[in-house]
């Protein structure tokens, strides 16, 4: 009993830590957002080049969700859970180059189908020609597009790509929360810190209280102790009450496209309702547990 | 990172699980705030130390079994799982003990321990007052040197003691040097409810229950032997976290485990379409955030296990608890429907959880914590000393 990442884990976050943010993530996905992947595909590239593509298959969920925390704390745009999630358990094996996916009905559209190497409807393949209209996200770096054509699910699959979309709303709200607690020191009203004021101490106490009880289910759910169901509801409630009071903390400067926070706010939005929503997770939850199940 | 239990470990939880199993009463035993509950709950206590159950982390001396803190969780999980009795001696055995075993002198140790671990002497908590709530530090009872007996005389007032309508002994913070400030010059004093000067008067509770009382000090003598830790020393004795190596000052996950897995059960036997409906998603959050505190609990003993201490993550965690109990009692009741304000084992669980946010520091001054000492939030401005 050790329930604490091992040094090699460790070294992984610390890795890819360390490549993101010397990598000017914002700045790669609003140009993604932008149509102008080139900066993200060399982003990919190395981020690939770390491992992260091959740790669903040669790894473990543990490292998966240690490297989603951190694509999730800087933003990091692309399919990356289509890529290094749902696809390498599905199929078996590593997938080379960038890779997305549409499983209806849980994720009715592909992301960034347009600049993948492989489309697949569930584990089927599709040819180009496949990939329809485009669809605008609340998250403006979610590509999203139609795909035509019909595919399996993969259940093992689907909850590593449940699991790694947690750890990704896991890691972007800790980053809100980091951000705010860095503007809540630093901006003044009434002669004092806004920090010092009980009203925001509270509400920031209680987003690192939510994160803190939401991390245990996603290593717990990557050990196959409980169901990755539970790490979703968690991370999303967690994430998105970090994004609400974020927002509320920075004030109207937080209610801009142009401030860096509003990557975050919209993204943990879209992640709520990516690969399950709320009430597909609890509901399953749910069926599991009067069934005598759960983990 | 593994959550795999050892043989050894799986061995101590099948010991438990059986023993539990063959002794916990069938039928829920009476409140243990009323006179016959608690006699029966002392009872209880006892049997428990006869098998070495009732503190499984303490020495053998003690009654204890030398369990390890992964043990202890594991002990919990099955003693919630079986339905057991609420502990009576919980203020002696999970607060003042860890400090005992911290601070206190061999002699002590000796003395109270054993009588703490069967039940025979249950400790009360004596620390707000009636001007000292979650600002502890100005409380105004005081102990003044007596040299000729060689000991301390208390007077004062504490308040909101629980267990103390019907305990024994009880311990607290008494201001020992009147010239200093806040929290300084205080020292914790051990000392029998029945000793002359003391006055007890039984509060009853949101159930109409004595399960807290006031405690009035008019001259009552205390010796030098029941003065634990330094004399000006109380603050810090009292509010040390070392104690957290023995685990006793974490809050069980397996009661709310317990909890939550009873709700999925009366949820699923409910036959009210409507309510069931309604109350399906706090079922599965309460199931969940049960869930989650069990495996951050599994996190905490991971990192004390390795030398590191709880510090201010204690109030992250108390603030996590108490919202879950209520919230999870809560939808117990939405389940119950119309039969919800009717007399049952929901209720009670319901009252009592309503306590949560209040006690051991009240959740506000939790978030105070969480935000300054782990956030690093600027202090407030202090208001106006007295």
């Amino acid at each position: 009993m050790r329930f604490e990442l091992t040094d090699d884990q460790h070294d992984l976050a610390r890795a890819l830590e360390g490549l993101l943010a010397s990598s000017d993530t914002v700045a790669v996905a609003r140009a993604w957002a932008d149509d102008d992947t080139g900066p993200g595909l060399g982003l990919w590239k190395r981020v690939a080049d770390l491992g992260v593509t091959m740790l669903a298959t040669e790894a473990s969920l543990v490292e998966v969700a240690v490297a989603f925390e951190a694509l999730g704390r800087h933003a990091v745009p692309g399919p990356w859970v289509e890529s290094a999630a749902y696809l390498p358990v599905a199929l078996g094996h590593e997938v080379e180059g960038v890779a997305t996916l549409a499983l209806p009905p849980h994720v009715p559209l592909a992301l960034d189908a347009d600049v993948a190497d492989h489309v697949y409807v569930g584990t089927t393949p599709v040819a180009a020609d496949a990939v329809g209209p485009r669809h605008v996200s609340v998250d403006r770096t979610r590509r999203l597009f139609e795909v035509s054509g019909t595919g399996e699910t993969d259940p093992a699959a689907f909850d590593a790509a449940v699991l790694a979309t947690s750890a990704q709303l896991l890691g972007a709200g800790e980053r809100v929360l980091a951000d705010a607690v860095t503007y809540v020191k630093q901006r003044k009203q009434f002669g004092r810190e806004i920090g010092s004021y009980q009203a925001i101490k509270h509400a920031l106490a209680d987003v690192r209280i939510a994160l803190d009880f939401a991390r245990p289910l996603v290593f717990a759910a990557a050990l196959g102790e409980v169901s990755p169901s539970a790490a979703k509801v968690a991370c999303a409630d967690a994430a998105y009450l970090a994004s609400r009071t974020g927002l509320q903390v920075h004030g109207a400067i937080g209610y801009t496209a142009e401030f860096d926070l509003s990557l975050w706010i919209t993204k943990i939005r879209a992640l709520v309702t990516a690969w399950g929503t709320p009430a597909f997770h609890r509901e399953r939850l749910l069926q599991d547990l009067v069934a005598g199940g759960t983990r | 990172m593994d959550l795999q239990l050892s043989e050894s470990e799986l061995a101590f939880q099948a010991e438990a699980r059986a023993w539990l199993a063959a002794n916990v009463p069938a039928e829920p035993l009476p409140s243990l705030d009323t006179p016959e509950g608690w006699v029966l709950h002392q009872e209880w206590e006892a049997r428990l130390a006869a098998a070495r159950w009732s503190v499984v982390s303490w020495p053998r001396e003690y009654h204890g079994r030398e369990a390890s803190l992964v043990e202890w969780v594991i002990f919990e999980e099955e003693y919630y799982r079986a339905g057991a009795p609420l502990r009576v001696s919980q203020n002696g055995i999970f607060l003042l003990a860890p400090i005992l075993f911290d601070h206190g002198t061999q002699e002590q140790q000796d003395r109270f321990l054993p009588s703490m671990a069967t039940g025979e002497q249950v400790w009360a908590q004596c620390w707000s007052e009636p001007e000292a709530g979650s600002d502890l530090a100005s409380l105004r009872s005081t102990a003044r040197r007596d040299d000729v007996r060689g000991g301390w005389v208390l007077n004062g007032q504490k308040t909101w003691s629980s267990r103390a309508a019907l305990a024994h002994w009880g311990f607290g913070l008494f201001r020992s040097d009147p010239e200093a400030q806040r929290h300084a010059g205080l020292t914790y004093f051990l000392f029998p409810l029945d000793a002359d000067g003391v006055t007890v008067r039984p509060i009853a509770q949101l159930d109409g229950e004595a399960g807290f009382a006031e405690i009035f000090f008019d001259e009552v003598f205390v010796p030098d032997a029941d003065v634990l830790g330094g004399v000006g020393a109380g603050w810090n004795v009292a509010m040390s976290t070392a104690g957290n190596e023995r685990g006793l000052s974490l809050r069980s996950p397996g009661r709310f485990c317990a909890a939550a897995d009873r709700l999925v059960d009366l949820w699923r036997a409910s036959d009210d379409a409507t309510s069931r409906a309604v109350t399906q998603a706090g079922v599965v959050d309460a199931w969940v955030k049960a869930q989650a505190y069990r495996f951050y609990t599994w996190g905490t003993v991971t990192r004390l296990a390795a030398g590191g201490d709880i510090g201010a993550a204690g109030s992250a965690n108390k603030v996590f608890w108490s919202e879950l109990d209520i919230a999870l009692h809560e939808t117990a009741l939405d389940v119950l429907g119309a039969d919800a304000e009717l007399e049952s084992r929901w209720l009670d669980g319901y009252t009592f959880s309503l306590s949560g946010p209040i006690y051991a520091g009240t959740n506000e001054v939790q978030r105070n914590i969480v935000a300054e000492r782990i956030l690093g939030l600027p202090r407030e401005p202090k208001g106006v000393q007295k």
